[in-house]
């Protein structure tokens, strides 16, 4: 490992100075040490954000959850009030990594968390339009069981591992960021960009730009939502598939609201809109949501090693969803 | 009597005897989870300098340029090892004791046989420091295409390995005739051993005499392995390996990383630590290779087995011929009138494959009992009656009798305890709301290996007695068999025992693999103490300064500490040492007479493998048995397999300590899980490098994948396995796991899986 300078400001204008200063931002360190260690990431100088005031609140209302971006995993997965106003975030969390990262790791850190494609965490891989743009996609044509199969492109198919960003995606969550320039609020389905020509630029912050915290309506649909994720170790490995998912019924019996996002799937937490609009208006009997499912991945491109997920998704959707209707909140 | 009637033997094999076989703790767990034990590459060394590897990034080829001019200016660097500038050593000869094909080994070397392979070396103050130095060094490659896995086309059909070839009575002949015949095809990946302790060493020269720090399953062998490396005698090289993070028969051997710190270190003058990465642990040395079997299997329309003919391949590598022998069980199991085996290893760019827990019958094993349930399925027989009706009386391969077999009694308390008698037969009946269950079953077995040992026991003033040997104990508990093998010599609490191991100073020991540790140890301890007590004994009769000199008795007892004349006279074992001036009296012995062995041979033992004796040299065939019951949950839809629980039952001969037997069969099972559902190497074929060298990617399981397991021991001792009955335990557990789990997916899906691992995909693309 390369030497590397280290900094612990005290407010967001040092923050911001250092980073503008190129500066790497750190939170909880599991995903930067992580790369820095594998030579892909090469800070040279960087900018401990842990000791920032005021980063690290939870607040639920009736309407709305704040969440500083300091917050640790664990601690949001824990918090009381937030798993009663929208299970689906807690679920996630439990989901994700082991319960030492999840004490380690920040939530601003898991939103910047990079794809775990191992073409991409190989340095001495040459071509990754991701770490090197233009420099071709080396996961085409290699072992692509975990790759995506939704919203890749030909320059890139790496997917987005997190499990949080799904429950958000689904949610509707914005993300509060500042930088020299000021405070910004960001939806966070324009947060997570698509590879297109530039899988370089996966996230829509500017250089020195500092994630500061989450807001997440709590809609009423938020309450029952769950987060289901499948994957072939019964712990401690990113998703096969996931599934976030909230529904609420009208009192004709009619779905009223429904969210659904995937993950392990995209190339970003992936918002299944065609099988909401299929649903939402509708009854939701076995054959309705079954015809809705199918149509989660009727635009995928799978690989040749992935093409198993083509059936999963749908399955994962029409379960979650008929569960659901058999145990209503 | 039904099989399921035979009484079930409760309690284990070691019942009654004060102390060996208690279900005493390991005398080392506390130490380890105080984090007080010193492993190998904790030990403080002064002045030592960091070294680090440089892997090529192809698979097959040629270094033609290695440019370190910049590595060598960077901070810190005090040496860049390639094969330009480091002088070859000597080869050594092979573990079999097999001399070198080739005079020299260059331990970096220019040609380039997998990926990953390991061409040059930073030597710097810090780790840090040699780490970013290697980043700064360019190698140029002449890349030729490269032979990926068994399935590559180019792969061919390999080389035949005439020594596996099997055969008795007439397959060809009985399988025409049979009236059901079957041929069916078993794969294994590429698998690796990852233990948590990583491979490495600390390398420090004084003058001509080396010592290394480094864990070692076999110190005597690797000490051989460092001497005719370097030009070096045996006793010049020193290994000292305290404990073992695990092996699983990955540190039995000298690696090529070994070689390289330890040419470091000499070049430098100064002591040179060198520890493989996670990732360099999946290509600095090899695991399971990858297998597949072809068995054809004719048997009479009630499911009498009458044939079988096999056909086995394992990839090796591409400068190392590795065997991993795929018809050791398949012809030991049941009753078999007529058998042929052959095998094949084929050549490809991989890194040499070593030993991973129980080669050869792990994989061996899953192909016979996958087949055995393919067979019962296809007569219509419960898998378990079609198991006993094919029991063998004897050895069919050697025509020898079974020393011990309590095959049958595993399966009958294994059924029990499962509730076997309960299972629907039909695949696909038995369901728990959205998933199918399925019940499986499997039989295993392990050979009795035994070497030669030697051991020293002192008994001391102060009344406490010392175990020496140069044994390893990987977390198994050899310090603590060995221990209650001294005390129950000496009639000694356990507390008074002080064992050392793991210093190739002390007194020999063979390899600790192939199960054969326990029982060789304890044997060549019990003989020392014995000893040890006869020299006190001596002592306490004839020396004139004795206090039991007077009581005129020509035999004294020892019991608790204390000798016992026959007049009950006794004096405390310290008071007779003091009173004769002695520190300490001592014996030290070993069994090369009990294996046929003459004091010649005693170097050749401790550093070769050549004198190992097979399971059925004497007048016996001997094995350790096993039966696993498995129930397995799966969800179709969602492409999810999941283990519910397993019974497994074990005939491993007399338990030196039930609770560490337990542990051990319990730690093959976990292990046999992870074979089963997760474990896989990922090639990619374009380039032929492993994708998943991490643990985050290379999947073992995790606490949340592994249910309730419960092991029954239904074994008694052996007289004839070794010298104080037991037989193998280590890797016993492991076989039979994954062919009872693959049974137990069929019974649930009716789907069969003949590739592991048994994976949702793999169950999604049977369709
Ligand atoms: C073995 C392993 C398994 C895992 N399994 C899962 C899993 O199953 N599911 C899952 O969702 N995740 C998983 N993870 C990922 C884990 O959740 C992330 O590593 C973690 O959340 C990152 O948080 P951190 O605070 O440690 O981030 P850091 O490592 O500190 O930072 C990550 C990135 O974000 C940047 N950054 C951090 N904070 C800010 C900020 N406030 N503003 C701007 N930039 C910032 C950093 O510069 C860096 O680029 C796993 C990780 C590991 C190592």
């Amino acid at each position: 490992m390369m030497d590397f300078s280290y900094a612990r400001p005290a407010d967001l204008a040092a923050a911001g100075a250092a980073l503008a200063a190129g500066g790497m931002a750190l939170g909880g360190g599991t995903g930067l040490l992580d790369l820095a260690k594998l030579g892909v990431a090469r800070p040279v100088a960087v900018v401990d954000l842990t000791r920032l005031p005021g980063l690290d609140a939870i607040q639920v209302s009736e309407t709305e959850a704040r969440i500083g971006a300091l917050v640790k995993m664990s601690r949001l997965a824990a918090h009381p009030a937030m798993r009663a106003a929208l299970p689906a975030v807690g679920q996630a969390l439990l989901a994700s990594a082991s319960p030492q990262i999840r004490n380690m790791a920040t939530i601003g850190g898991n939103l910047l968390q990079r794809t775990r494609c191992a073409y991409f965490r190989d340095a001495a891989v040459g071509s990754c339009n991701r770490r090197n743009p233009g420099s071709g996609c080396a996961a085409v044509g290699g072992v692509t069981r975990g790759h995506a199969l939704l919203g890749v492109s030909p320059h890139c198919i790496a997917t987005h591992p997190g499990d949080l960003a799904v429950a958000l995606v689904a949610f509707d969550a914005v993300v509060e960021t500042w930088s020299p320039n000021g405070q910004r609020l960001l939806s966070v389905h324009d947060f997570f960009l698509l590879p297109g020509a530039t899988p370089g630029q996966e996230f829509a912050l500017a250089p020195g730009e500092i994630v500061t915290g989450l807001r997440i309506p709590l809609a009423p649909v938020a309450r029952q939502a769950r987060y289901v994720k499948l994957r072939d170790r019964a712990s401690y490995e990113f998703a096969a598939a996931s599934l976030a998912a909230g529904m609420s019924l009208g009192v004709d019996g009619r779905i009223a609201d429904l969210r659904l996002a995937l993950g392990g799937v995209a190339t970003i937490p992936w918002r299944a809109r065609s099988v909401e609009a299929a649903l939402i208006g509708e009854h939701p009997t076995p054959a309705a949501i079954a015809a809705a499912a199918a149509l989660a991945m009727r635009e995928a491109e799978p690989q040749p090693d992935n093409r198993h997920k083509l059936a999963l998704v749908p399955a994962l959707i029409e379960r979650t969803l008929t569960d659901m209707v058999g145990e209503p909140a | 009597m039904s099989p399921l009637d035979a009484p079930v033997k409760r309690g284990g094999a070691g019942d009654g005897l004060p102390v060996l076989g208690a279900a005493l703790a390991r005398l080392d767990g506390v130490a380890k989870l105080e984090g007080s034990a010193r492993f190998a590459l904790d030990q403080p060394v002064e002045g030592l300098a960091h070294a680090v590897l440089l892997r090529a990034t192809i698979a097959a080829g040629r270094v033609t340029r290695i440019d370190a001019a910049a590595a060598e200016a960077a901070p810190g660097v005090l040496a860049v090892l390639t094969p330009d500038n480091t002088a070859p050593l000597a080869a050594a000869s092979s573990w079999t004791g097999a001399p070198p094909a080739q005079p020299q080994y260059r331990p970096l070397d220019a040609e380039i046989f997998h990926h990953g392979q390991q061409i040059a070396a930073v030597v710097a103050e810090t780790l840090e420091q040699a780490q970013e130095a290697a980043r700064l060094i360019l190698v140029d490659y002449e890349a030729v295409p490269a032979i990926t896995g068994l399935d590559d086309p180019r792969a061919g059909d390999g080389d035949p390995i005439d020594m596996l070839s099997k055969s008795w009575g007439d397959a060809a002949a009985a399988l025409d005739k049979a009236a059901v015949r079957l041929t069916l095809e078993y794969r294994t990946p590429r698998e690796f051993n990852m233990p948590i302790e990583p491979h490495g060493l600390i390398a420090q020269w004084d003058g001509e005499e080396l010592t290394l720090w480094e864990p070692s399953q076999w110190l005597d062998g690797m000490a051989r392995t460092y001497a005719e490396w370097f030009g070096l005698r045996f006793d010049q090289v020193r290994i000292v390996s305290p404990y073992i993070g695990g092996g699983f028969g990955s540190k039995a051997l000298a690696l090529p990383h070994g070689a390289v710190a330890a040419m470091a270190a000499r070049q430098l003058g100064r002591p040179v630590k060198l520890a493989l990465t996670r990732s360099q642990t999946f290509t600095g040395l090899g695991g399971r290779p990858a297998t597949r079997q072809v068995l054809e299997i004719g048997a009479t329309a009630g499911g009498r087995l009458l044939a079988i003919r096999q056909r086995g391949w394992n990839e090796t590598s591409m400068n190392a011929v590795s065997v991993e022998p795929l018809g050791s069980v398949t012809g030991l199991m049941y009753a078999l009138p007529n058998f042929d085996s052959r095998q094949n290893v084929v050549p490809v760019h991989t890194v040499q494959p070593g030993a991973k827990r129980a080669p050869g019958e792990n994989p061996s094993a899953f192909g016979l009992e996958s087949a055995i349930d393919e067979l019962a399925h296809a007569v219509g027989q419960d898998p378990l009656a079609l198991r006993l009706l094919n029991d063998a009386e004897h050895d069919h391969s050697s025509g020898k009798p079974w020393s011990t077999r309590k095959l049958r009694e595993a399966l009958a308390a294994g059924a029990v305890a499962f509730g076997w008698d309960r299972r629907d037969p039909m695949p696909r009946s038995m369901r728990d709301g959205h998933l199918l269950i399925g019940w499986g079953m499997a039989a295993g077995t392990y050979p009795v290996r035994r070497t030669a040992g030697e051991a020293l026991v002192g008994i001391l003033a102060d009344g406490s007695v010392e175990v020496a040997s140069s044994t390893a104990d990987m977390g198994t508990g050899a310090h603590t068999i060995l221990a209650q093998t001294a005390a129950e010599a000496l009639g000694l609490p356990v507390e008074r025992v002080q064992v050392r191991l793991g210093d190739s100073r002390l007194p020999r020991a063979p390899v600790t693999g192939g199960s054969q540790m326990a029982g060789l140890m304890t044997g060549a301890v019990h003989k020392a103490a014995l000893a040890a007590r006869e020299v006190l004994i001596g002592l306490a009769l004839s020396d004139p300064r004795s206090p039991l000199r007077g009581t005129g008795a020509n035999t004294l007892r020892l019991e608790g500490g204390m000798l016992v004349a026959p007049d009950g006279t006794a004096y405390d074992v310290s008071a007779v040492l003091k009173a004769t001036g002695r520190e300490r009296v001592e014996a030290l012995r070993d069994t090369l007479a009990e294996n046929r062995l003459k004091p010649e041979d005693h170097y050749r033992n401790f550093t070769t493998v050549s004198t190992m004796r097979a399971p059925t040299d004497g007048d016996y065939s001997m094995h350790s048995w096993c039966a696993h019951f498995v129930e397995v949950a799966v969800d179709e839809a969602l492409q999810t397999i999941r283990l519910r629980r397993v019974v497994s039952a074990f005939d491993s001969g007399r338990l030196y300590n039930p609770k560490l037997a337990a542990s051990q069969w319990k730690g093959g099972i976990v292990m046999g899980i992870g074979q089963a559902l997760l474990e896989e190497g990922l090639v990619d074929h374009r380039h032929a490098r492993l994708m998943n060298d991490n643990l985050g990617d290379y999947l073992l399981p995790t606490n949340a994948d592994i249910p309730e397991i419960e092991v029954i021991d239904v074994g008694e001792p052996d007289p004839h396995a070794s010298a104080l009955g037991g037989k193998a335990v280590g890797e016993l557990g492991i076989v039979g796991v994954a062919p009872a789990i693959a049974n137990a997916l069929f019974h649930a899906t009716g789907k069969r899986l003949r590739s592991l691992p048994l994976t949702g995909q793999r169950l999604a693309e049977a369709g």
